[in-house]
């Protein structure tokens, strides 16, 4: 077992490194940034001489080195816009997305499973064709138009709701206060409703896959109660793969609550991204990437052990 | 055979909602296809707007009104549907093509180049769709031709796999083996026995990625990264009508993304129902 | 009095293209204690009958017409509720394929237990893990305490097959069904698996229906054999009497069709034709258009006639 857990972190690890690479690839590609930095009139040697300070003359290994080296000590460099380093600017708008994305992730999953369950169980019922037809308009639906369709309905036509920003927080999060929630429901509706729909399909589809196999008959005829059978037998074989969507999920999540945050003005990493790209802010994009990366790397792995917990076949032997 | 008597469709049929939703499908390729036909004007000929017209609410001689140059928002829409659909078929054909290619090599060679071809794969997939896409976008600019290529690369993934794992289960079966035995070579092999019966999964998923790669595109184009504002996309004609969507002009945006949303819909309608007929697990 | 009489079972199902008559009318008792075998090639209706047994029919499947009677009860007549309580209690039932019939993500004790625990309230925890351990032992398994607690990719499928006659059993079924419960095995365990459910059925006085498509089965095991095709019982009787002198052309041709060692043979026989499918039933005889001695009454459907000591659907035999 500890041998599979050390596998899988340096298999992380590996991914990381690579990914890591192609970030500053990327970027090292995208350009020169001493044009940004400098005023219009500064003179070729004030060019020359910042591109020394900054290292830029040097060849791309050797950049590469500096680049990953000053990473792992917590160095991307310094926004062009905020003037902190880059992964301070990250990391304070860190929590506000984690927690926007943690939101919309319970809802769906809270809300998803038993409606899929619902819809396997008596799949011609009308409960059932209408959670389906909801599930189908949850995928139909871009982010951004339910995020707007909502703010039109609750916040210009019914005023109920505010439109934009983060609500009053309680030990750090929004969730335990009433100014808060009212601020958080929204965006946290619109980023869930993809995910929520994709899970009632997922956990429907996997469960009555699961329904026609020879061992729920069996337990059928061993005269289980048909709770039972659902519940227990079925519930748990449905789950196991639905588990692993969920968690690489997350990680989409946090991608899409981009969308979310423009349309809500949410504080957290996803405006900062679109905000830095068309400022053109390099070190903050590429401290997104990492963190971002970094922690789509640590979701896949907590879910491969998860994976070994759950499902017995893959247990270590 | 006649078209009713057909077994493949009589099943497809047997849903009122999956017929409802080709239909709507066929209309909307058929709308994209000739928009002038039903449009009053070329919104994106600056000589036909007026700006005495701006801001006209639906009814008002402009059926579903018209936006701050005075465009037609009718037109718009069916300019930007052609847009939108154009992006979103070629994209996938694309990824599909790709995707094939790299599945079919990675299943039938196995080795390395399977090894690297879906380490590859994974590493992509553990990345979320819109931030690969942003990226491509971000450094290599705006453009019809940018949005596809990003889409394209975010989406030949699945079709990889699902063409590998088509191809190793198939690799297996008697037909490949004696058409190895009689000496046939690996690319004909491949392409004329395998590729057949990988084919029907791949066209399943490519429906419904074809809505899936029409949002991305309409994501991408609503953050301003997408199609450039000369020829929209519905994604930006909703981007330009959101914020005058808080001064009471809503049908700016609500229009375009109706549509938007009825074109996805129909697509995954279509899409989910080739599913089910197809999904041999799910018959006894 | 009878354990089990079926009494003109229809179970049809209703599909696209049309009513597939599964199994259409067939009647037979079993007294307690007594092995049945049910034998026919694929698609006759066996196993259908089996399920209809223990009421496991599932649209587009229906059992439409008959009788179901556990010791004078009809089960037909039963609400769902009632029928749990009867199944994996009064009647078991065995399936084909050990590698699909354990669920695999629970554990062997917890499969075994609970199908203690839902039928005998009053059985505390320990004392269900006591008796699976003992219906462990009783069935081959070695180590039964551990097996508890190992799950079914863990074992051989001769051992989950023992495996689920355990669970088949260890309620004490007065019926138990088996539908081909050896075929899915290697060979050399056949022989043990089937001398294994013919001794616990003696001990525990239970009923077997053994389903099955191999007459050398039940040569081995059955006392009596009722032959099935196109989802009718063309044949049924004791055992000696249906191997030994079969009088039915269809029960013939099975038995011709085993290789026997006194005999010296170039090709090994076949019946020829395929039995008719279950959506478009030939009038009169099913068995008409493969059978060697027609004439011309066989265009009327032959009904079961005692001939001989045994039931026998054929209007040729005298």
């Amino acid at each position: 077992m500890l041998v599979y857990v050390l596998k899988r972190l340096l298999y992380a690890v590996a991914i990381l490194i690579v990914i890591s690479f192609l970030v500053f690839a990327i970027m090292y590609k995208a350009g020169d940034p001493t044009e940004l930095l400098l005023p219009p009139d500064a003179t070729h040697q004030d060019v020359v001489a910042l591109k020394q300070y900054l290292g830029l003359d040097q060849p791309f290994h050797v950049q590469y080195w500096r680049f990953l080296t000053h990473a792992i000590h917590g160095d991307v460099g310094r926004s062009f816009i905020y003037g902190q380093p880059a992964l301070q600017v990250v990391f304070e708008r860190l929590p506000a997305t984690l927690e926007l994305a943690s939101t919309a992730m319970l809802i769906s999953i809270i809300l998803g499973i038993p409606l899929g369950v619902i819809a396997a169980i008596k799949p011609q019922s009308f409960s059932s064709q209408g959670i389906m037809f909801f599930s189908l308009l949850g995928i139909s639906i871009p982010v951004f138009w339910t995020g707007m369709v909502l703010v039109l309905v609750f916040s210009v036509i019914l005023g109920v709701l505010p439109s934009s920003g983060r609500g009053a927080l309680f030990y750090h999060t929004s969730l335990l206060t009433l100014d808060g929630i009212k601020h958080i429901i929204m965006p946290a509706i619109t980023l869930a409703l993809f995910q929520l729909a994709l899970i009632i399909r997922l956990t429907r589809t996997g469960m009555l896959e699961v329904l026609m196999e020879d061992y729920i008959k069996l337990a059928r005829a061993k005269g289980l109660p048909r709770r039972v059978v659902v519940f227990v037998h079925a519930l748990k074989n449905t789950l196991i793969p639905v588990i692993t969507i969920i968690g690489i999920q997350f990680g989409q999540l946090i991608a899409f609550a981009i969308v979310t945050e423009t349309i809500f003005a949410w504080p957290g990493t996803g405006k900062l991204i679109i905000d830095s790209i068309q400022n053109l802010d390099r070190p903050v994009v590429v401290a997104y990437l990492l963190v971002v990366a970094t922690i789509f790397v640590f979701i896949n792995f907590i879910v491969d052990i998860l994976y070994t917990f759950v499902d017995p076949r893959i247990r270590v032997k | 055979m006649k078209l009713h008597e057909n077994e493949f469709i009589a099943e497809y049929a047997e849903s009122k909602l999956a017929v409802a939703g080709a239909l709507l499908f066929v209309i909307f390729i058929l709308l994209a296809l000739a928009p002038s036909i039903f449009s009053s004007q070329n919104p994106y000929d600056l000589r036909q707007l007026a700006l005495k017209n701006s801001f006209l609410p639906p009814g008002s001689g402009f059926l579903l009104g018209t936006d701050g140059q005075g465009r037609d928002i009718l037109s718009a829409i069916l300019y930007g549907l052609r847009i939108s659909l154009f992006v979103g078929v070629a994209s996938t054909l694309l990824s599909v093509f790709i995707g094939l290619l790299a599945g079919l090599i990675s299943g039938y060679c196995g080795g390395l180049i399977d090894t690297a071809i879906m380490r590859l794969a994974d590493l992509q997939l553990s990345f979320p769709a819109i931030l690969i896409a942003l990226i491509i976008m971000a450094l290599w600019g705006q453009g019809i031709s940018k949005i596809i290529i990003a889409i394209t690369v975010v989406n030949w993934v699945y079709y990889a796999r699902t063409a590998r794992g088509s191809v190793l289960a198939e690799k297996e079966k008697d037909y490949v083996q004696a058409a190895q035995a009689m000496g046939m070579r690996a690319p004909v092999i491949i392409i004329g026995e395998i590729m057949p019966n990988v084919l029907a999964p791949i066209i399943v998923i490519a429906t419904v990625r074809i809505a899936n790669a029409i949002i991305l595109e309409a994501t991408l184009s609503f953050l301003g990264l997408g199609v450039p504002i000369t020829r929209p996309s519905l994604g930006a004609l909703i981007a330009n009508g959101y914020q005058i969507l808080f001064s009471g002009y809503w049908w700016v945006s609500v229009f375009p993304g109706l549509v938007l949303m009825l074109v996805v819909l129909s697509i995954n309608l279509v899409g989910d129902r080739l599913r089910d007929v197809m999904n041999p697990r799910l018959k006894r | 009095m009878e354990l089990l009489r079926v009494d003109g079972l229809q179970t049809h199902f209703f599909t696209r293209k049309g009513v597939v008559r599964a199994v259409d009318g067939i009647s037979f008792g079993l007294k307690r204690g007594e092995i049945l075998g049910l034998v026919g090639e694929s698609g006759a209706g066996k196993s259908i009958t089996g399920f209809s047994i223990i009421r496991l029919i599932d649209p587009p499947g229906r059992i439409v017409n008959g009788k179901i009677l556990l010791e004078g009860r009809n089960l037909l007549e039963l609400d769902a509720g009632a029928m749990d309580t009867i199944r994996g209690d009064h009647i078991s039932m065995i399936f084909q394929d050990p590698q699909t019939s354990l669920n695999p993500v629970l554990s062997i004790g917890r499969q075994l237990v609970e199908t203690i625990c839902y039928h005998r309230r009053e059985v505390s925890g320990k004392e269900a893990q006591a008796r699976s351990v003992e219906m462990l032992r009783q069935v081959g398994i070695s180590s039964p305490l551990k097996r508890l607690r190992s799950y079914p990719h863990q074992l051989s499928g001769g051992m989950k097959q023992r495996m689920v006659i355990a669970m088949a059993l260890i309620n004490n079924p007065k019926l138990l069904i088996a539908d081909e419960p050896t075929t899915a095995l290697d060979v050399t365990i056949q022989a043990q698996i089937l001398m294994l459910m013919k001794k616990l059925c003696e001990q525990y006085d239970s009923s077997l229906v053994l389903i099955t498509h191999d007459i050398s089965v039940v040569a081995q095991m059955c006392h009596r054999v009722a032959v099935m095709y196109a989802g009718r019982i063309v044949e049924y009787g004791k055992k000696s009497d249906i191997l030994y002198n079969p009088l039915h052309p269809y029960t013939r041709g099975l038995i011709a069709c085993l290789p026997k060692l006194n005999e010296t043979r170039d090709r090994l026989y076949q019946i020829p034709g395929v039995m008719p499918s279950l959506l478009d039933l030939p009038a009169g005889c099913y068995f008409r258009n493969r059978c060697p001695d027609t004439g011309d009454n066989c265009l009327e459907y032959p009904e079961l006639r005692w001939i001989n000591g045994r039931h026998v659907a054929c209007h040729r035999v005298k």
